[in-house]
């Protein structure tokens, strides 16, 4: 599965959303419903899966589903 | 001019039915809610049996993302306020919402989520902790989720008093009704504490049976071989509701509240008082609030957990208030079949005195094969009982010496 499949589904088991509204361009907050508890949840379960550690600065920079796609890709070889 | 308190609405989740009806049912026939324990390992506590409540399903009460964030104690405490809520025929358009609130005690909280996350910190370290493992574990969470759910905005907090958590809520909603405060109050208790940790604790507290062998028998309050209480898991609420208010609405009333009694033995962490003076107190109180005398109770839903020192200490206290009509009273243990629900069992008695009251009909307490010497009252051992009841006694005690009585009246 691509780090892209993995994130999606990631996303569509936390916030229970629907693939269809799990667009690269979705905001977590505005398009997908996420609070902040979600959000720490959502990047705890990101860190588990693709075992990195993201910081707080930089997830707090992780506000839509392609930039979650897009940062994971650039920290996992 | 005080406002007057009906009970309008109950429901419960408890080991004897996923509903109060189904509960009552199952009490009135005499049946035993305890098992062995099948939801987690026992091995090597001394107790190994519990009421458990069984096929339970709250995801047909919450959404599944939702469902995923709340402890069991939540989801019991949410699913039973639905129920109580529907059964009052309330409606949320036709509330003023600033006057309806939610008192919900538990006596432990989520401590099933406190075991998971706590090994996830040993085992994973501090970052791997759920962000809801706070919102999950705090006991005040029921009483916030049930109040977003209806959208009630008034008095919103939680009790917690052991095993006395839920007639403390009742009594708290009662008071804020009588006082003017607001209209409609949730109220009751829940308690999902039976976990390995939570049963390890109370094992090692020598306050549960070890009649392993017999679960159904193993609950014996009043007999002269009970030794200790059968731990159970469950919800039981109400609705409390001016009378006005209930009135207006045309609501079915099931019971009125109309006194409560609160004290404290100041005596020991965990045995209450030897001759039931803490008990005695707040049942004179709770007769002093309601304006009534001795001789206008009926029947008493006794604390009775089947501990050798509470079982006596709430009988001396009957006979130290009642004198010799302590033995005309119709003295009944739910305990005797549900076990002991906890901070919850205060909420499903008062809902099992409430239905006494409206059914004109008591439950049996079972397992009374050889009374003690010292528990020589009518316990209603043969079977459940037709009785006219013109007033009721629920009583409640916990750890830590609190004691509170609610008397309920038949409303006509």
């Amino acid at each position: 599965m691509s780090v892209e499949e993995k994130v999606k589904e990631i996303v569509m088991d936390k916030l229970n959303v629907t693939a269809e509204q799990v667009t690269p361009d979705a905001s977590f907050v505005e398009d997908l419903g996420a609070d902040s508890l979600d959000q720490a949840e959502l990047v705890l379960a990101l860190e588990d899966e693709f075992n990195l550690q993201i910081s707080d600065k930089d997830s707090e920079n992780l506000k839509t589903v392609g930039a979650a796609i897009d940062y994971i890709t650039s920290h996992t070889s | 001019m005080k406002t007057r308190v009906v009970i309008t609405g109950m429901g419960a989740v408890t080991p004897l039915g996923n509903t109060l009806e189904e509960t009552w049912k199952n009490l009135l026939a005499g049946k035993s809610g305890v098992s062995p324990i099948e939801s987690f390992d026992t091995e090597g506590l001394a107790t190994t049996i519990g009421a458990q409540i069984k096929n339970f399903e709250p995801e047909k009460y919450i959404d599944p993302k939702t469902l995923r964030r709340m402890d069991p104690n939540e989801q019991l405490a949410i699913v039973a306020s639905q129920m109580a809520f529907d059964d009052a025929g309330l409606k949320t358009a036709d509330l003023d919402l600033d006057r309806c609130g939610v008192i919900i005690g538990s006596g432990i909280g989520g401590i099933k989520t406190w075991e998971e996350q706590h090994q996830a910190l040993l085992e994973k370290g501090p970052r791997r902790v759920s962000p809801f493992f706070i919102p999950m574990m705090i006991i005040d969470m029921c009483a916030g989720l049930v109040a977003m759910r209806f959208e009630f905005r008034g008095p919103n907090y939680a009790t917690v008093s052991a095993c006395a958590s839920a007639a403390h809520a009742i009594t708290d909603a009662f008071r804020i009704i009588q006082r003017g405060d607001a209209d409609v109050m949730i109220t009751g208790g829940s308690e999902a504490a039976m976990t390995r940790l939570s049963m390890a604790g109370f094992c090692s507290s020598k306050a549960m049976t070890t009649q392993n062998d017999q679960p159904e028998k193993a609950s014996r309050p009043f007999d002269k071989n009970r030794d200790g209480f059968v731990m159970g898991e469950g919800a039981g609420i109400l609705i409390l509701e001016s009378l006005e208010s209930a009135k207006a609405r045309g609501a079915r009333i099931y019971a009125e509240v109309v006194g409560a009694g609160m004290t404290c033995d100041a005596y020991h962490i965990t045995a209450p008082i030897p001759d039931g003076a803490g008990a005695a107190k707040a049942m004179k109180l709770a007769l002093k609030d309601a304006a009534i005398e001795p001789e206008a109770v009926d029947y008493i839903n006794t604390h009775g957990t089947a501990t050798g020192h509470g079982d006596i200490a709430e009988v001396k206290a009957l006979k130290t208030v009642f004198g010799d009509r302590a033995y005309k009273l119709a003295v009944n243990s739910t305990k005797s079949m549900l076990g002991h629900l906890l901070g919850a069992a205060g909420g499903v008695e008062t809902a099992v005195t409430a239905l006494s009251i409206h059914d004109k009909v008591v439950h049996p307490t079972i397992n009374l094969d050889d009374p003690d010497d010292e528990c020589d009252l009518d316990f209603v051992p043969e079977g459940k009982r037709e009785l006219d009841i013109r007033h009721a006694i629920s009583n409640s005690f916990g750890f830590g010496g609190h004691n509170v009585s609610i008397i309920l009246a038949a409303h006509s």
